[in-house]
């Protein structure tokens, strides 16, 4: 594909370039703020993690620090993003064999933090959670909570963008111009339409996770980035009210989130060279299955549906257990490198999300001479419209509410409807990006079910035909890279029922569809 | 618990099974057949006996017995291998015999495979299609003018998904979209073929379509025109629209897989055969002299003696074959199976691979006449055979080997079978 000039991309953006008017202190200047993603929002961690909003609970033992920070954003989320949370409360529970002193430390620890947290007898744990093993012989209750990454990012994007923000998908950024201790230009690939494009920025803030070593080298500057795998396991069926954490030093596979109608079992840790390797493997899931069974005995045989894996970026301070290394969050002036408008915000938790970009936004305003305190502490999260649809069981209640007979169900397994789809796909617009199937999957749970993919996929294909937002053979390679993105998270738990459903699916994929013989050699 | 005698347990109600209790009947033995829901319920209703090969290759044939006869001089493990062309042709024909006589015709090219289109807008290389379907063939080939007819409310199905696909070396294909008469909100195929059975339902169907013929010559739909009455249904729509009507299939769950199920429900019956449909083998004690099976499910519980047993449980989805964490079993012997040691051997990374996966090759080890095997190369049981996708050694979901290696085997078990039992008196 051609690729245009920078020059003839460039007097575009400098239009949409904000002049800056340093020294207004008494009003804020407006300036435009562009948010660039290389994929799609939640591409990164922010999608791929255990949305538990930590009590603190986890943090008491190791890390009284976080574990208070967590407390007190999760209130404030609670309060202000209630949208995205589900108030399930918390387990920390011991089975036998686990670490008694750890576990009667427990108490005290979390009220040296102030985490509230109350003693229950076993037996009252297992009736408020009867999957929990009669082995059980510590529990106490904390206030952990259950919150949607991915509601969460769109409701902020939305929020943001009524504020005047701009916002691009696959939209890459490739490398600095550097002059005079200052970026000039960032430039950027529009993998959409497959061409480059130059923004010249007063200031650049990497929030790239993972991603941030890379970035901040791009501008000659150093973050220490170390790439901490974690894979989690979703069940059919959601196991338990509350999330379950085992109470020991923490480990892989300690703890069970339950969100909507599943839960989530997780989180291993592994060191892996680069941010790319976010691939869940069958020994992760496996090993993690067998060692939570003893926690909660279901786990052995429940049905998984898909697993995953996210990259944690941690910050490096040395030691070789990933544990150990920080989970708080760093912000970077690389001033002290000598670059003048650059900083990083990188590391921390979903939890502590809000924190983090306070402190960042502060940071660039002191930057750019603003006084303007940041509201977030303060101010609601908007609910929006985007967002409405990644919420496991909404779009059930809604088909049951507001649709007749009229509508066609084109998700069995979550119940997304026509209609639902519809209107995911009128407010896509320009946020398509390559493929309509995969930003449709990210913004409503089609495809996350017990069939992930093999009858929603080419049903949504169908439909995007008739409505002609796909033409060609584009549907197609959308619908192979689309039931690819499931592959990837059924390949790791391929026993009992989930290797029947796939095999369903490849005969009618491959027996009937033939989709593996089409393609560019054909 | 009721009590049953027979000469024949047939444990499967896929393809595998159904053929298996259908030529063992047909010897005049008495057949008891369990099982549930099975590749019949979801397929297409094409047979296929080869469409690719080498499949690493991509290779899709026109010829099949050139590829079958490959097939086998490279492989001694594929079930092929052990299978020589009458059995697969005799079999196909016993069965498709069977099915035309239940109102289900079949047809095919000559010994060369056909081409047809898929509800994704792909083709696909098959040996027999159901009458009904043929023609897309013709139409296809000849990139006659035609028109692809969807419907508002039948999911995963558009006729502008074919056009936007085939298009582009079929420039006279055209598609629309309308409503069926009668019907509205969701539409499944089942209940448009039962409104079918009324011809005065057909005829406000061809009022529909009539306006967007066109210079049309062939007129594809979904398939949906009607149950065992497809063959009068599609003369009929031929005769009222005066163009080649042909049937398409659709996704999940298709036509094909009720008018299969109703052809053998009651094709079956009138041999003879027991059917325990909805139920499951839960046990069976194999004995010198036979077997003792117990099966239930829903309601009652059976209690079976059989003097011979086919296995035709199929492989995952089937339910013949369990994946664990770390193994693989068979579901009603616990017979060893064939698989790669190591788990993480088992699937590929990419989904599409052009080699597929080497789980899909799993299965039972066997010997000339289909006998499952014990780790030691001895037969498991003199006189139980498996048939179908529980046999190790194929991959007939990449090959597109499916049906016919299915009524194939079980041809090939049921005749030695039969010769054993015969043997025995
Ligand atoms: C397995 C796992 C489980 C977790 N569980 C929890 C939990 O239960 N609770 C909790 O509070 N926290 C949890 N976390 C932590 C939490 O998910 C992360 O701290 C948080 O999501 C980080 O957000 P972020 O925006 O900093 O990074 P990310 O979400 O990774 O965002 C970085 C973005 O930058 C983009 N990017 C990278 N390079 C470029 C480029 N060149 N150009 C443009 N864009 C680029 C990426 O595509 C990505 O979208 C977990 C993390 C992991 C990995
Ligand atoms: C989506 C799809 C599309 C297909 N498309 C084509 C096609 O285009 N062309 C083609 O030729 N073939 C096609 N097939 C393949 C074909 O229908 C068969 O699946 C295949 O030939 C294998 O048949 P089988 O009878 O061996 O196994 P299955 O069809 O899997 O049947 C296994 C049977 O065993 C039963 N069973 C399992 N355990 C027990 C037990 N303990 N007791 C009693 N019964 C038991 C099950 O209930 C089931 O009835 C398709 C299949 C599917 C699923």
């Amino acid at each position: 594909m051609e690729r245009k000039t920078h020059a003839s991309e460039r007097p575009d953006h400098r239009r949409r370039r904000h002049r800056h008017r340093a020294g207004k202190r008494s009003r804020p200047t407006r300036r435009l703020l562009l948010l660039l993603e290389k994929r799609d929002l939640n591409a990164g961690a922010s999608g791929a993690n255990h949305g538990l909003l930590h009590s603190g609970g986890r943090y008491v033992s190791g890390d009284a620090e976080a574990a208070i920070e967590c407390r007190e954003e999760g209130d404030i989320l609670k309060r202000l993003a209630p949208q995205c949370i589900e108030e399930t409360a918390g387990l920390f529970v011991a089975v036998d064999g686990d670490d008694e002193t750890f576990a009667a430390d427990f108490p005290g620890n979390c009220k040296r933090c102030g985490i509230p947290c109350k003693e229950l007898d076993p037996a009252r744990a297992r009736e408020l959670e009867p999957y929990l093993s009669e082995r059980t012989f510590a529990a106490y209750e904390v206030q952990d909570g259950s919150i949607d990454p991915f509601m969460l990012a769109l409701d902020n994007v939305a929020h943001a963008v009524s504020l005047g923000a701009k916002t691009m998908r696959n939209a890459r950024v490739r490398s600095f111009d550097i002059e005079k201790g200052r970026i000039r230009r960032v430039h950027v690939t529009d993998e959409t339409e497959n061409r480059e494009f130059i923004v010249e920025p007063e200031l650049v803030v990497n929030a790239a996770g993972a991603w941030a070593g890379e970035i901040a080298t791009m501008a000659g500057a150093q973050v220490g980035v170390i790439c901490s795998k974690g894979t989690l396991l979703v069940t059919q069926d959601r196991l338990s009210t509350r999330v379950i954490n085992r109470l020991r030093k923490p480990s892989d596979g300690d703890i069970l989130v339950p969100g909507g109608t599943v839960s989530v079992l997780g989180t291993t840790s592994v060191r892996v060279p680069s941010p790319e390797d976010a691939t869940p493997t069958r020994e992760e899931c496996v090993r993690q299955v067998e060692d939570a069974a003893k926690m909660m005995p279901v786990l052995a045989s429940t049905r998984y549906i898909r697993a995953y894996a996210g990259i944690r970026p941690l910050i490096s301070l040395g030691g070789s257990d990933d544990r150990n290394v920080s989970r708080g969050f760093s912000l970077v002036n690389h001033d002290h490198e000598g670059i003048d408008n650059f900083i990083t915000i990188s590391g921390g938790k979903l939890t502590t999300y809000r924190l983090m970009a306070e402190k960042a936004a502060d940071l660039v305003c002191e930057k750019l001479g603003e006084n303007t305190p940041c509201r977030t502490r303060e101010e609601p999260l908007p609910a929006s419209v985007s967002g409405r649809w990644t919420e496991p069981g909404l779009a059930p209640r809604n088909f049951a509410a507001e649709t007749g007979r009229t509508d066609v169900m084109l998700c069995e397994c979550e119940l997304i409807s026509r209609s639902v789809i519809e209107e995911i796909t009128r407010n896509l617009e320009n946020m398509r990006g390559r493929s309509a199937l995969n930003a449709i999957g990210m913004r409503s749970r089609m495809g996350k079910g017990p069939c992930q993919g093999a009858f929603c996929g080419p049903r949504v294909t169908s439909y995007l035909y008739d409505r002609e937002v796909l033409s060609g053979t584009r549907g197609i390679e959308e619908l192979k890279s689309f039931i690819q993105r499931r592959w990837k998270g059924q390949k790791p738990i391929m026993w009992g029922r989930t290797a029947e459903q796939v095999e369903l699916q490849e005969a009618l994929h491959c027996a009937l569809l033939e989709l593996e013989l089409t393609g560019e050699d054909e | 618990m009721i009590e049953l005698k027979c000469d024949v347990m047939v444990i499967g109600a896929g393809h595998a099974g159904m053929a298996a209790a259908l030529f063992a009947a047909q010897r005049g033995l008495s057949v008891v057949q369990a099982g549930t829901t099975g590749g019949i319920d979801f397929g297409s209703g094409f047979i296929d006996v080869l469409g690719v090969h080498p499949v690493a290759e991509k290779r899709e044939l026109d010829e099949p017995w050139q590829g079958v006869a490959s097939l086998r001089a490279e492989s001694s493990e594929h079930p092929y291998a052990r299978l020589n062309r009458d059995d697969i042709t005799d079999g196909i024909n016993a069965f498709t015999d069977f099915l035309t006589a239940q109102g289900l015709a079949f047809q095919g090219n000559e010994g060369r495979n056909l081409r047809l289109p898929t509800p994704a807008g792909t083709t696909k290389r098959t040996y027999l299609a159901p009458a009904t379907m043929a023609p897309g063939a013709t139409a296809l080939r000849e990139k006659a003018p035609c028109l692809i007819v969807s419907f508002d409310g039948l999911k995963g199905f558009s006729g502008r998904q074919l056009t936007e696909t085939l298009g582009k070396n079929w420039p006279a294909l055209r598609s629309a979209i309308i409503t069926f008469p009668g019907l509205d909100g969701e539409l499944y195929p089942e209940h448009m073929a039962n409104a079918l059975a009324d011809p005065a339902r057909r005829k406000a169907l061809a009022e529909t379509v009539r306006p967007h013929l066109g210079d049309a010559r062939y007129a594809g739909f979904p398939a949906m025109l009607g149950v065992l009455d497809c063959a009068e249904v599609t003369r009929h729509m031929e005769e009222l629209l005066g163009v080649t009507v042909f049937e398409i299939p659709t996704l999940p769950p298709p036509i094909m897989g009720v008018r299969l199920r109703a052809a053998f429900d009651r094709g079956l019956h009138g041999l003879g055969v027991r059917t325990l449909s909805q139920k499951t083998v839960m046990t069976a004690r194999p004995s010198p002299d036979g077997f003792r099976f117990r099966a239930g499910g829903a309601r009652e519980e059976y209690a079976i003696s059989a003097r011979a047993a086919v296995l035709a449980t199929g492989r995952f989805f089937g339910k013949g074959i369990r994946q664990q964490t770390h193994d693989m079993r068979e579901t009603v012997f616990d017979l060893p199976v064939a698989r790669p040691a190591d788990p993480d051997d088992w699937y590929d990374d990419v989904f599409f691979s052009q080699n597929g996966h080497p789980a899909d090759r799993c299965g039972v080890l066997f010997d000339d006449d289909f006998r499952p095997l014990n780790d030691d190369g001895t037969p498991f049981h003199h006189r139980l055979h498996a048939a179908g996708a529980i046999l190790s050694g194929h991959d007939w979901i990449r090959e597109k080997s499916g049906t016919g290696l299915a009524v194939g085997t079980a041809w090939k078990a049921v005749n030695t079978l039969a010769k054993s039992l015969g043997e025995a008196g």
